[in-house]
């Protein structure tokens, strides 16, 4: 016998005594907690951002690409990995060296890169949470995990929930996700919060209106 | 409405005074109290140490001797939480185990119809001012059992911030188990002794002269940490500071 | 690390030491304070709280009792998303498989996201054997393996360590496994954190196979959750060329929404967050990004003969938050050493004698690891009744009885050592149900109270030793009622 069938023999003998009969599952929780106007949702999404030391900036369309310009500059980035459809415009005023993400980039490569510029797929208020799904404006996974500065951009209000339930229904589960609410951090020390181990230190989300 | 005290066979045994106060306290209010010579044990000890077997005829002398009141009271939220908690839970198992509905209806009678002592002046009499005076600095241990497998909430509070003279003073880390725990005490009695000791520091630094509970099990665990220990503090049972009246005190 | 807790002392025995230092005492009193108070603020911010927790209790045990179903769900999802699924029915087996398909690839080196389910299986000794090198990538599960310790907490593995101990294991230990540890390295945890860094990045970059466990498997898309802090999670996850992970047939949600309940629950009862840094999730593989080969092996090693008990079955809800530990007063003091597993406190005391069974000394006194004091329930996110389950298992121990192991039923005998116990449980019932042999020991013990000591020796010491003994009044309550007539007589 294969350890499939025991395991689902076992599994199967195991629930013998389970009666047929059961209640259905009642989702008695709420769908977003709390009400807010949309710019009220907007401004708790910055506070959470905020609170997980994210820094938050807020912009509109037109003054984004002197922002970013301004956040890599700051930064001292020479370089900078860009998704393959990032919008061009958003990187017209930058001098950083661009690297391109693609599968042959090693990971030693992007180690020696400065900056990651993304969108994101969606981001949660109540959490402080950016999620990404790796469409073409964000890349492969790995290119927001080895630079360790990263500038995350949110289309505002349409990319922003209220809540985790919310974000999920937005959300297609065959894509690889990643949700990020900070940067890195550990509370392996005395059970106390410490921000920057392994992922990017600094997690900058341009919050851009219009 | 009859009313039967349910003592507990340790207060029974070792805390009679406690049994005392309570009979004071609930003729004082008007309540004509019977204890009924049959009770015993109401099996907790037998149940939390693995005997649940051995704990089924206890339960069921509980339930022939108090099935006819209509309220049974007790000084303790553990034998309390027994009743109400887990003889729902003994029927349950006896029917899991092909021995039918006998126990659980045996059983159930008497669950709804006890109360510890606090709630039963609360819920049920509707005091919180019982006309106690008890001129000391009291601080308040809620015991695991009344905290939370009965839900006592503050009921124990607003009956003691009512007590004329009493003042009140908050225990830090309250809600913290003392560290008894039945068996616990004797079978893991370093890990129960220094959750004790920490319990008896706690009470130390409200400055309170008096550790109140209503448990005298916890209390028991308590007092005889702070006796080893010499502090000053003494463990009073809640029935006896709600019992104390002013002519008491000038007698 | 399993082979590490061989021969464990019972557990009172583990504790005392543990008591009696005060090093240990400090730390664990330091952090799990800490995190006590922020949980309660975390969980306080949802006043749904008490909607999730049932909510997650009811999706887990509607996954336990279809568990069939749900397993061949996942495997059919995660092999159309193109994941190979392997079945491992204990821990030898889900080593073997590693070992194997690790060996596959040519590598000779594995790095580990933090997993229960590997440290419960010993993967890491069972790869060395095989002459594979596992590195913890975690913080906490690098410091115990660079300080050649075990584990002693669930999320935490090393908070019985503080930061000194943290930096001095660093300077000593770091060198011998890749990069040092800095020059002048200090104590403060952000120059401990950076010193992780530097040491596994290098570690990261070259991975070409990475070994996880999983927080939730979703069986209707095949879907992988790995929840996580530090971003090493992550590394292991995406950066490696062949992904292996372990996961404990339990992990199962049915639903893509079932994900809404945990990902609120899980942050909140474990480190306090609204939402940790990250989480990763993953179906199967995807072209170009992250693993070319996935591997998903589904592991038993008792969690059928837990879910064959109709009371024990609900550990199997567990989702590993280890709010039960940190709340736990038993094991602020003991520490997570004392329960011989790699799942202390109170979740350990239930999980490991149901998954190990109660044979061994350390695995029977568990379930007696614990006041009842119900702490434990109060803050657990799926609402398992540990005190529950820990008098149940109690009775396993003393009355043995029908239990499943390695799916076979059989008879437990009552566990040795308790027949003293046993006999006076049986006298103090037969007295207890006679009234007249109650009263007859009340009144023999009032009278000869003047004889009785307030501390004893042999066996009661164990009372005796840190409390006195209470007063023997000089009546029993039932005398003074019958004397008195309830005080109506007016006597005292």
């Amino acid at each position: 016998m294969s350890s499939r069938e025991r395991i689902l023999g076992r599994v199967r003998r195991a629930l013998a005594d389970v009666p047929a009969d059961e209640a259905p599952l009642v989702r008695g929780y709420l769908r977003e907690h709390g009400r807010r106007s949309t710019a009220e949702t907007v401004e708790l999404l910055a506070e959470n951002l905020a609170d997980y030391r994210a820094i938050v900036h807020r912009s509109t369309d037109g003054q984004l690409p002197e922002l970013l310009m301004r956040l890599l500059g700051e930064h001292g980035s020479g370089s900078v990995v860009v998704p393959p459809e990032l919008p061009a415009y958003w990187l017209e005023a930058v001098d950083a060296t661009r690297i391109h993400d693609r599968a042959a980039n090693t990971p030693q490569e992007l180690d020696r890169v400065d900056s990651v510029v993304t969108g994101c797929a969606v981001a949660v208020a109540e959490t402080g949470t950016i999620v990404l799904d790796g469409s073409p404006d964000q890349g492969r996974r790995r290119i927001t995990l080895v630079p360790d500065h990263h500038v995350c951009v949110v289309r505002v209000p349409d990319q922003v929930v209220s809540s985790v339930p919310q974000a999920l229904e937005r959300l297609d589960p065959t894509r690889p996700l990643t949700w990020i609410s900070g940067p890195s951090a550990t509370s392996d020390i005395e059970l106390d919060r410490v921000e920057g181990v392994h992922g990017p230190r600094t997690l900058e989300v341009v919050l851009v209106e219009g | 409405m009859r009313v039967a005290l349910f003592l507990t066979c340790v207060n029974d045994t070792l805390f009679p005074e406690t049994g005392r106060a309570v009979v004071k306290l609930l003729t004082r209010l008007g309540v004509e109290v019977d204890f009924p010579m049959g009770q015993t044990c109401c099996g907790q000890a037998h149940y939390n140490t693995g005997y649940r077997h051995e704990a089924e005829p206890l339960a069921r002398h509980f339930a022939e001797v108090f099935g006819e009141y209509d309220a049974i009271v007790t000084p303790s939220g553990s034998c309390g939480a027994m009743v109400r908690e887990l003889y729902p839970r003994m029927g349950e198992r006896a029917r899991a185990e092909g021995r039918g509905d006998t126990l659980a209806a045996t059983l159930a009678p008497v669950v709804p119809k006890t109360y510890e002592l606090t709630e039963f002046l609360v819920d049920v009499l509707g005091v919180t001012d019982v006309g106690a005076y008890y001129p000391h600095t009291v601080t308040y241990h809620p015991t695991c059992h009344g905290l939370r497998s009965l839900g006592l909430g503050d009921r124990p509070r607003r009956l003691l911030e009512a007590v004329k003279g009493l003042a009140l003073v908050e225990l830090p880390g309250a809600e913290e188990c003392c560290g008894f725990g039945g068996t616990f005490s004797v079978k893991n009695a370093d890990v129960s002794a220094a959750m004790g000791a920490d319990k008896v520091r706690n009470a130390e630094s409200t400055g309170a002269d008096v550790l109140c509970a209503a448990d005298n099990s916890c209390l028991m665990h308590i007092g005889g940490t702070m006796t080893r220990l010499r502090t000053g503090m003494r463990p009073v049972h809640i029935a006896e500071i709600l019992a104390g009246t002013e002519e008491a005190v000038t007698v | 690390m399993s082979g590490t807790f061989v021969g464990m002392p019972a557990f009172p025995e583990a504790a005392r030491t543990a008591v009696r230092n005060p090093t240990l005492r400090g730390n664990l009193r330091h952090a799990t304070h800490t995190i006590r108070d922020k949980r309660a603020r975390a969980v306080a911010e949802l006043d749904d709280w008490a909607a999730l927790r049932e909510a997650g209790k009811r999706i887990k045990d509607h996954t336990l009792r279809h568990l069939d179903r749900y397993l061949v769900q996942v495997e059919e999802a995660v092999t159309a998303a193109g994941g190979t699924v392997h079945w491992a029915a204990d821990a030898q087996e889900a080593n073997a498989i590693v070992a194997r398909l690790v060996k596959e690839t040519g590598e000779s080196e594995v790095v580990k996201v933090k997993s229960m389910a590997t440290q419960e299986t010993g993967l890491n000794e069972a790869l060395e054997a095989e002459g594979i090198r596992a590195y913890e990538t975690d913080l906490a599960e690098l410091i115990v393996q660079l300080g050649k310790d075990r584990p002693s907490h669930i999320l935490v593995p090393a908070i019985h360590r503080n930061r000194g101990e943290i930096r001095d294991i660093f300077r000593s230990e770091m060198s011998e496994w890749g990069r040092p540890a800095p020059e002048g390295l200090t104590d403060t945890p952000a120059e401990l954190a950076e010193a992780a860094r530097l040491h596994l990045r290098e570690k990261f970059l070259r991975a070409r196979v990475g070994v996880s466990g999983a927080n939730f498997m979703v069986a209707e898309t095949g879907t992988l959750v790995v929840v996580e802090s530090e971003g090493n999670g992550r590394m292991c996850l995406t950066l490696p060329e062949t992904l292996i992970s372990v996961v404990g047939i339990e992990k199962i949600v049915p639903k893509w929404q079932d994900l809404e309940v945990f990902l609120q629950t899980l942050p909140r009862s474990s480190t306090a967050e609204r939402m940790n840094p990250y989480t990763s999730m993953w179906t199967g593989t995807t072209d170009e990004d992250g693993p070319r080969t996935f591997h998903l092996v589904l592991l038993d090693n008792g969690r059928t003969d837990t879910l064959a008990d109709e009371v024990g079955r609900q550990a199997l809800r567990c989702i590993r938050c280890s709010a039960c530990l940190n709340v736990c007063p038993v094991y602020e003091r003991a520490g997570g050493h004392a329960y011989g597993s790699v799942y202390p406190g109170p979740i350990g005391a239930i999980l490991s004698p149901q998954l190990r069974g109660t044979g061994s000394e350390i695995d029977a006194s568990l379930p007696y690891a614990s006041s009842l004091c119900g702490a434990c329930y109060e803050v657990c996110p799926v609402a398992i009744d540990i005190p529950e389950v820990l008098v149940h298992l109690r009775e396993r121990v003393v009355q043995g009885g029908p239990a499943v192991r390695r799916g076979n039923r059989v008879v437990l005998k009552p566990a040795r050592g308790h027949a003293a116990e046993r006999a006076a449980m049986r006298a103090a019932q037969w007295a207890f149900t006679h009234p007249g042999a109650l009263r007859t020991g009340q009144r023999l013990a009032s009278r000869t109270r003047r004889l009785h000591p307030r501390t004893l020796p042999g066996p009661g010491r164990a009372w005796s030793g840190s409390r006195d003994l209470p007063e023997v009044p000089a009546e029993p309550f039932r005398d003074w009622w019958q004397r008195t007539r309830g005080g109506k007589d007016g006597a005292k």
